[in-house]
């Protein structure tokens, strides 16, 4: 039978990972997203060409480069080294950061695409109401571009639980630190596990579709709401 | 410095697209100034920088306030401005309730600490919006949401209210039902307003003062009538609209005919009956080309006003059929357009004295509303 105490561990992980990856995504990409949609400098689409820049590429070639970024030899060794450790590939931190820089793009585009619908308009009306420009983006430009944000923060949190290839390239599959659930499928089938393999797979697919019908209902709800 | 506490000072240049705005008016710290002129004519980009959301080279005194002064490199930011802007759209918040729109402002005027002139009750009454506070702004009509965005930029406490074209995204229905407001805006309350508009329509109903723009600059400033009676300004209002506006008493109503009588210095008018008390002075907005003018008092004839006047100016144009005539009435100067052809004939010539015929039904009923008490000189 199952030994479902050894199925958990990397759920139990991955969800970790795709929470913290959320957050951190939306305290990161809100920001740029909002000055993309804002600016009208000339070479922001070169910025939001960057962030895009995973959904191109293989996750491979992202994870190589990240891979040396997070090592003895890159920034990440040097954040490491505050803390008195070599390197942050091989941890929970590097696959956290990997997620975040290859999640990026998800969560920009939509909350971008929201802020530009909103427009200047509600913020110059709340701007003469004598909000500053900072009340203005809590109280008026994020309540509007809630929708954006919710898909934005759900791709961002499905995206991450179903990343492999970045976390193999950096995370390698270390039992409770970076062997996420796609790494465990992998291992499962790769030494002909079945029954857990399909465990954990036909989880997931439930999971998945979970999330994405339930984004989408909040999605016409909101639409509803906010004509 | 004194003089300037009663005075709104604003000078602004800058690109605009095609050509160079370069506008430079005064408006009184009471009543309405409308800024008129054609689309594309800078009057949105004026209203605009006084506003601070937008930045021209310039300067800018509001009752003694300096809010922009690029010789001293001030430039106060719009949040810091005690104005209140009422967009073409309402621009209501979608997020918020109709309540939470209107208190929006008013919060934070009240965190500044600036005086609250206008209790939140008043408003609401005055603006008629009193049964819609608990909806959403989606489930109001157009004219419900200006009326609530104008609530909503007076509550935030403004020392001067600017208005852009709030009406010209309404159907005929819709602002015929909220000029009222507008009219009892200006009564009740002391807050200068500056309101653009290209329609002349809304300019005789409102306007104390005018200031017209034409391709970035202005070509005439001064009170409503003395304006709008001025010849050479034909190209900004067209010749289809251009009349003047007259101030006139209602004398009384003749109920037989559905008739109101009004007095003029002295000379009689009838309009179509109006709702209207005797005593009132009201605005009569009277077309040029709903004038004709004749030597001698003609009799037997359909046209009921008939007023005595006496040339004050004749504006030939020679590239086309038409003149244009002042006519001092006593109390009031009246436009008249006719051919060169007719004025030639009678030899209508300055100083003369005339008869101009207003047939009673040109008195729309849209021109028609209570004067101003306290009417801007200067």
């Amino acid at each position: 039978m199952l030994d479902s105490a050894s199925l958990w561990p990397p759920v139990v992980l991955t969800l970790k990972l795709a929470a913290a990856s959320t957050v951190l995504l939306l305290i990161v990409g809100t920001p740029i997203a909002w000055w993309l949609a804002r600016t009208s400098v000339r070479w922001k689409e070169v910025v939001a060409a960057v962030v895009a820049l995973p959904l191109v590429l293989p996750p491979t070639v992202l994870g190589f480069y990240l891979l040396l970024a997070l090592g003895p030899g890159g920034p990440g060794g040097w954040i490491a080294g505050l803390t008195g450790a070599r390197t942050l590939a091989f941890t929970f931190e590097g696959i956290l950061a990997g997620s975040v820089v290859y999640s990026m793009p998800f969560v920009v585009q939509p909350i971008r695409n929201s802020f530009e619908a909103v427009g200047g308009r509600p913020l110059e009306v709340a701007a003469t109401l004598g909000a500053s420009p900072w009340d203005a983006f809590w109280t008026v430009a994020i309540p509007l571009a809630r929708p954006g944000i919710v898909s934005g923060a759900v791709l961002g949190f499905a995206h991450t639980i179903g990343e492999f290839g970045v976390v193999l390239m950096i995370g390698g599959n270390i039992p409770g630190e970076t062997k996420v659930l796609s790494i465990a499928i992998f291992e499962y089938v790769e030494t002909l596990q079945w029954a857990r393999a399909h465990a954990l797979a036909g989880g997931m697919l439930v999971f998945s579709f979970a999330v994405i019908l339930l984004m989408m209902v909040h999605l016409k709800r909101s639409e509803r709401r906010i004509p | 410095m004194s003089a300037d506490r009663d005075l709104i000072r604003a000078r602004f240049s800058g690109s605009l697209g095609a050509f160079w705005l370069d506008v430079e008016f005064e408006a009184p710290t009471r009543g309405i100034t409308v800024l008129y002129g054609p689309s594309g004519c800078g009057k949105t980009t004026v209203l605009r920088c006084v506003a601070g959301l937008s930045r021209m080279a310039g300067s800018l005194t509001v009752g003694g306030e300096v809010w922009q002064d690029d010789a001293a490199g001030l430039f106060r930011k719009p949040h810091r401005r005690a104005v209140g802007y009422v967009f073409q759209e309402a621009s209501l918040f979608p997020h918020l309730s109709v309540h939470r729109n209107l208190q929006y402002g008013a919060r934070r005027a009240a965190e500044t600490g600036s005086d609250d002139l206008l209790p939140f009750d008043d408003v609401v009454d005055l603006l008629g919006i009193g049964s819609l506070v608990n909806r959403s702004p989606s489930a109001l009509s157009g004219g419900e949401r200006q009326r609530v965005a104008i609530g909503r930029a007076l509550l935030s406490r403004p020392r001067l209210l600017l208005m852009d074209e709030p009406l010209s995204g309404l159907d005929q229905v819709a602002k015929e039902g909220i000029l009222p407001y507008l009219e009892a805006l200006h009564e009740r309350l002391s807050i200068p307003i500056i309101y653009v508009s290209h329609d002349i329509r809304e300019v005789a109903r409102l306007a104390d003062k005018i200031v017209v723009l034409s391709n970035g600059r202005p070509v005439a400033a001064g009170p409503v009538d003395r304006v709008l009676e001025r010849l050479d300004l034909e190209l900004s209002a067209g010749p289809f609209e251009a009349g003047v506006v007259l101030r006139a008493r209602v004398a009384g109503h003749d109920p037989r005919f559905r008739m109101t009588r009004l007095v003029l210095n002295g000379q009689e008018i009838v309009i179509p009956g109006a709702d209207l008390r005797v005593g009132d002075e009201v605005r009569l907005r009277i077309r040029a080309r709903d004038v004709v003018l004749a030597k001698s008092r003609p009799a037997a004839i359909s046209v009921r006003n008939i007023l005595e006047g006496t040339i004050v100016e004749i504006a030939e144009d020679a590239e086309t059929a038409f003149a244009e005539v002042l006519v001092d009435v006593g109390g009031g100067r009246l436009r008249a357009r006719i051919t060169r052809d007719a004025s030639a004939d009678l030899e209508l010539t300055a100083g003369m004295g005339v008869y101009a015929l207003v047939k009673s039904i040109s008195f729309d009923r849209p021109a028609i509303g209570p004067s101003r008490s306290e009417a801007v000189a200067g």
